[in-house]
C-alpha cells in the first residue's frame, strides 16, 4: 500500500490544526489586551 | 511558586517568553518536519509510514503532558489557592484537547498502511480516546463554572481525578497484550530502541511542538488575564 497519501494527510492535519489554534490564541490575546489597554487609557 | 501569583509579575515574564517560545518552537517544528519527511530513511518494517511518527509522537506526548499540567494546576488551586492556577488549567485544556485529537487522527492514518486498520479497541488507543473525552468534559465544566461565577473547585477536582487515566495510558502497552507497539524510549533508563537517524528528528519535533505549546498556553493565559481585568473594571464602573 502506498503510504504517502496517509503521510500527507497526517502532516496537513497536524500543521493545519497547530496553525489554527496558534492563530486563534494570538488573535484572542491581542484583542483582549487591546480592550484592556483601551479601558485603562479612558480612565 | 507564589512569587508568580502576582499577575503583573507573571506578565512581565510571560510577554517576552511568549514570542521567544513561539518563534523557537515554530523554527524547530519546520526543521524537524522537513528532516523527517525528506532526509530520514524508511523503516525496515513500517516503510515510509514511519514518517507519520514525527507528528504522532509529539502529539501523544503533549496530550499527556497537557493533562499532567492540568492536574498540577488543579492541585495548586485546591491546596494553595494559587490565583493563576485556574487560568493556567483552562489555558492548557484547549491545546491539550487539540493534540489529543491529532494524536488519535495521525495514529489512525499510521495504522491503516501499517496494521491494515484505522482503529482497533486496543488499550492504548481506547485510553487515549478516554483522555479526549476528559478534555471535552474539563472544557465544558470550566466554562459552566466560570459562567456561574464559581471558583472552579469542581473543575479542579475533575482535573485531579482525570489524572488517573495517565498511568493507564502509559502502562497500557505493558499491562495488556495490545496491537500498539511497546515503549521505544525510556527517559528514566536513558535508553531508546530507535535508530539515531530517526530518533533525533523525533526529539527535535517533540521539543519544537512543546515550545510552541508553551507559547499557546501563555497567549491564552494573557488573554484571560486581560479579559478578567476588563470585567473587573467594568463592574467597578457600573457599581453605585
Amino acid at each position: 500500500m502506498n503510504a504517502w497519501p496517509f503521510i500527507v494527510a497526517a502532516y496537513a492535519l497536524t500543521v493545519g490544526g497547530t496553525i489554527a489554534v496558534t492563530a486563534w490564541s494570538y488573535v484572542a490575546m491581542r484583542r483582549a489586551e487591546g480592550d484592556a489597554a483601551a479601558l485603562s487609557d479612558r480612565s | 511558586m507564589h512569587v508568580y501569583a502576582n499577575p503583573a509579575r507573571f506578565l512581565k515574564i510571560a510577554r517576552p517568553l511568549t514570542a521567544w517560545l513561539g518563534w523557537a518552537g515554530g523554527a524547530m517544528i519546520l526543521a524537524a518536519l522537513a528532516w523527517g519527511l525528506f532526509y530520514t530513511p524508511p523503516e525496515r518494517l513500517q516503510g515510509e509510514s514511519v514518517r507519520i511518527l514525527y507528528v504522532h509522537v509529539p502529539a501523544a506526548w503533549l496530550a499527556m503532558a497537557g493533562w499532567s499540567a492540568i492536574a498540577a494546576a488543579s492541585l495548586a488551586q485546591l491546596v494553595w489557592r494559587h490565583p493563576l492556577a485556574t487560568i493556567a488549567a483552562r489555558a492548557v485544556s484547549v491545546p491539550g484537547a487539540l493534540f489529543t485529537a491529532l494524536c488519535l487522527a495521525t495514529g489512525s492514518l499510521w495504522g491503516r498502511p501499517t496494521w491494515g486498520t484505522y482503529w482497533e479497541w486496543d488499550g492504548r488507543m481506547t485510553s487515549m480516546l478516554v483522555l479526549l473525552f476528559l478534555y471535552a468534559g474539563f472544557i465544558a465544566l470550566a466554562g459552566a463554572e466560570k459562567e456561574k461565577g464559581g471558583e472552579g473547585r469542581l473543575t479542579a477536582i475533575f482535573g485531579l481525578v482525570g489524572a488517573v487515566n495517565l498511568p493507564i495510558i502509559h502502562y497500557s502497552v505493558t499491562w495488556w497484550n495490545t496491537l500498539h507497539q511497546g515503549q521505544s524510549i525510556s527517559f528514566v533508563r536513558g535508553r531508546s530502541s530507535i535508530d539515531g537517524s530517526m530518533l533525533w528528528p523525533l526529539l527535535v519535533s517533540a521539543l519544537g511542538f512543546s515550545l510552541l505549546f508553551g507559547a499557546i498556553v501563555l497567549m491564552r493565559m494573557r488573554a484571560e488575564l486581560a479579559r478578567n481585568k476588563v470585567e473587573a473594571r467594568m463592574k467597578r464602573m457600573v457599581a453605585p
